[in-house]
């Protein structure tokens, strides 16, 4: 059956991998990796799951390759930072079944606390490195994937980025075929990574990665195009497709196997051009492997391994120009009308608390006018960096704020370890009862798992008491007592966890009526504009305005207004 | 491998934009999709994630014979199709000099539409009296677009839009 589908590049390397006979794949949520795991969770013929986090998503797919089936793990960029630890040491174990590594990197951080490029963990961790430009090209290499990593028993990387992950186009797809499990056996030299097996693998490595340089020149994913050959671009990823835009009648060396390096291809390609440039958005990554083998090349000022490139900057470095930063002036996101994490936050700007936070929606209170969040780093960091910041600076007057989601895929360790150093003060649970910022996937404390299936639930307030919280409460997102609690909680000498339980307004839609205004009683102190709300805001002459098909009645605002010009509905 | 082609053919660009929640991706999935079905080689793309709480949202539609770069160009956007008053000012460098703006027709759906939320759906009618795209490509990309739902509705919408003058 062949047939054309409009795919993402999520999508269309989910579709590869699927067609490629994949039967194990965990991931967890974050953009732009997300809906690769979403495409593979429709088809009954592949254990997909959502694990808690990417270490333990790694570590699930590793083990259903050892186990002999084809497995994926997939993340973004950072996520992959979180799965290090097993990674590295997977280049040593090797495979069984097929094993690939999916990182979608961010470049220009559309959506991420960072824009590392993921490029140099291939290198770092001696792993293949295979990048497509598109779509299309995703789809292919996901094959291509599996293959080599059989061949040469080793786990291969596959590296989108944002706009290959999230660009769109025509597929045509395939049946999928079915591949044997490859059988089981003990090996402890080959799995057991003590020391004197370990040295002897990481032998094994070395030669292995000479035989797939080798493998990677004779690779038709890394292809000379000859045109005019006055100008000769070296280009991976989507970068290619920029100066492809720009420069359709240049030659190329397109690099789709990236790492081990092709050098004779490399060589090859320079010698046969008048003059060369490598285009790769981020890092120099083969901009210094290309300057290492000798070869003269032009490539791009330091300034350009900021953010994104498109075509026209593509043009401006073939130029020699230097980047010139151009504000953005997009209209920035805002927490969504009638989600209870605005009213955390009004309560915590109230009681002017330091806020240590952490990475979802919720991360949407750091910016004005709530400015409510003053710390984020990467998952899981709130309840940690709570624990110091709290002992240094009073823990009356610092709190975490964490997600449910984020909570059980790297707070829980945090709290065990707040409990066991004897922190106090609040941790303040956001519950809202899904992974809201990546699109509403499930996680433990849902009840259900990615495909849909009832799966047994983590009940959040057992795991922090069995953590060594001294008092866990649960209270309503809109609770009119909620900023008095959170004050009682934070002033207390104990470690508190405050469960804030409402449902994220995506998955449960939930109207009640708009508060009442009264233009009589309005100062225009605009106090209410300070919640941050999609549905109230200043007319052109400076009156304040509520929208009745925004508001959901959450009465938020109410809260702000001291003049009573702002009222719950009847 | 695809992509390897030189791109002489003439290649459409469409640039939506609006902000989070209001049916805008939604739009250029379904022009991609029309134009997929009408046999061209078509890329869309735009940005998920935390962009789409109420922030700026921007969809890059382009298709003809071959297309490489995934991303429209500043002044190379035949069309821009907004949603938002404020977006279409800040995106409008986007447009060729040749090119349509859409925000009379987002303007004049205000006083059309009885129900705001088929906005995507008039403002696509709009689009496709310009667009070299068969009627019945359109409207098997509203039903996949929508994935189904009120498509006697939607039909309605865009087949009124798509006659208008």
């Amino acid at each position: 059956m062949k047939k054309i589908e409009l795919l993402s590049g999520d999508e269309a390397l989910a579709r590869g991998a699927y067609e490629a006979g994949l039967k194990a794949a965990a991931s967890y949520p974050g953009t732009p990796a997300t809906e690769i795991l979403e495409y593979l969770a429709q088809f009954k013929e592949v254990d997909a799951q959502w694990s808690v986090n990417e270490k333990t998503a790694f570590e699930v797919a590793l083990g259903a390759s050892v186990a002999g089936v084809r497995s994926m793990y997939s993340s973004k960029h950072v996520g992959v930072n979180v799965a290090m630890d097993p990674l590295m040491t997977s280049a040593y174990t090797g495979v069984n079944g097929g094993f690939v590594i999916v990182t979608a990197d961010d470049p220009g951080c559309h959506s991420s606390q960072n824009e590392q490029d993921n490029r140099l963990i291939a290198k770092f961790a001696k792993l293949p490195l295979l990048e497509p430009s598109s779509p299309g090209e995703a789809y292919i290499m996901a094959r291509s994937a599996f293959e080599i990593s059989e061949k040469f028993d080793i786990p291969v990387i596959i590296r989108l980025t944002t706009r290959v992950s999230h660009t769109k186009e025509n597929i045509e797809i395939s049946d999928r075929i079915e591949v044997p499990d490859k059988p089981f056996a003990v090996n402890a030299p080959k799995y057991v990574m003590v020391p004197v097996n370990a040295y002897k693998k990481h032998i094994e490595l070395e030669t292995k990665l000479s035989e797939i340089q080798k493998y990677s020149e004779q690779s038709d994913l890394n292809a000379i195009e000859m045109n005019d050959a006055s100008i000769g671009i070296i280009a991976d990823s989507v970068a290619y497709l920029y100066a492809k835009e720009k420069f359709p009648n240049a030659s190329f060396l397109k690099l789709g196997f990236c790492w081990p390096f092709p050098d004779a291809k490399i060589k090859e390609f320079a010698s046969k051009v008048k003059e060369l440039y490598v285009i790769e958005e981020l890092e120099p990554f083969i901009e210094e492997h290309v300057k290492q083998l000798g070869i003269k090349a032009k490539s791009k000022d330091a300034s350009y391994r900021i953010g994104e490139l498109n075509p026209a900057l593509v043009k401006e470095i073939v130029e020699g120009k230097k980047k010139t930063e151009r504000p953005q002036g997009a209209r920035k996101p805002v927490l969504c009308p009638g989600c209870a994490h605005r009213s955390v936050f009004y309560a915590l700007k109230k009681l002017k608390a330091v806020v240590a936070g952490d990475i979802g929606c919720y991360t949407l209170g750091a910016s004005k006018p709530l400015e409510a969040l003053h710390t984020t780093v990467c998952m899981g960091a709130s309840v940690t960096m709570f624990e110091s910041m709290s002992k240094i600076l009073g823990h009356g007057k610092v709190a975490a704020v964490i997600g449910d989601s984020t909570f059980v895929h790297s707070g829980i360790t945090g709290l065990i370890d707040a409990a066991y150093n004897n922190a106090n003060g609040l941790v303040i649970i956001l519950d809202n009862s899904t992974t809201a910022m990546t699109g509403s996937q499930p996680n433990p404390s849902t009840g259900y798992n990615a495909k849909g299936e009832a799966s047994k639930r983590l009940i959040l307030e057992d795991i922090c008491k069995a953590s060594g919280a001294d008092i866990v409460e649960v209270i309503h997102g809109f609770a009119p007592n909620l900023q008095e609690k959170i004050k009682e909680l934070m002033g207390k000498d104990a470690l508190s966890v405050l469960i804030v339980r409402y449902p994220c307004k995506i998955i449960a839609p939930v109207k009640d009526p708009m508060p009442v205004f009264s233009k009589e009683s309005c100062t225009k102190c605009y106090m209410c504009l300070q919640v941050d709300c999609p549905a109230i805001h200043k007319d052109d002459d400076g009156n304040i305005v509520l929208e009745e098909s925004v508001c959901t009645g959450c009465n938020v605002c109410v809260l702000a207004c001291k003049f009573g010009a702002l009222k719950k509905a009847d | 491998m695809q992509d390897n082609e030189v791109t002489g053919d003439k290649v459409t660009n469409i640039l939506f934009c609006g902000t989070g929640g209001q049916g805008g991706l939604t739009a250029a999935e379904i022009v991609a999709l029309a134009a997929v079905y009408d046999g061209y080689h078509a890329k869309k793309s735009e940005v998920h994630g935390m962009a789409q709480r109420g922030g700026s949202v921007e969809s890059h539609v382009r298709f003809g014979k071959r297309v490489a770069s995934p991303l429209i160009e500043t002044g190379e956007a035949g069309f821009l199709v907004p949603f938002h008053k404020g977006e279409r000012d800040r995106m409008l460098q986007y447009l060729a000099k040749d090119g349509v703006d859409l925000l009379k027709d987002l303007q004049e759906a205000d006083g059309k539409l009885e129900n705001k939320k088929f906005i995507n759906t008039y403002m696509l009618g709009r689009l496709s009296k310009r667009l070299n795209i068969s009627r019945e490509s359109w409207l098997k990309a509203l039903e996949t677009g929508f994935k189904g739902r009120l498509v006697e509705e939607n039909r309605k919408v865009f087949l009124g839009a798509a006659q208008e003058d």
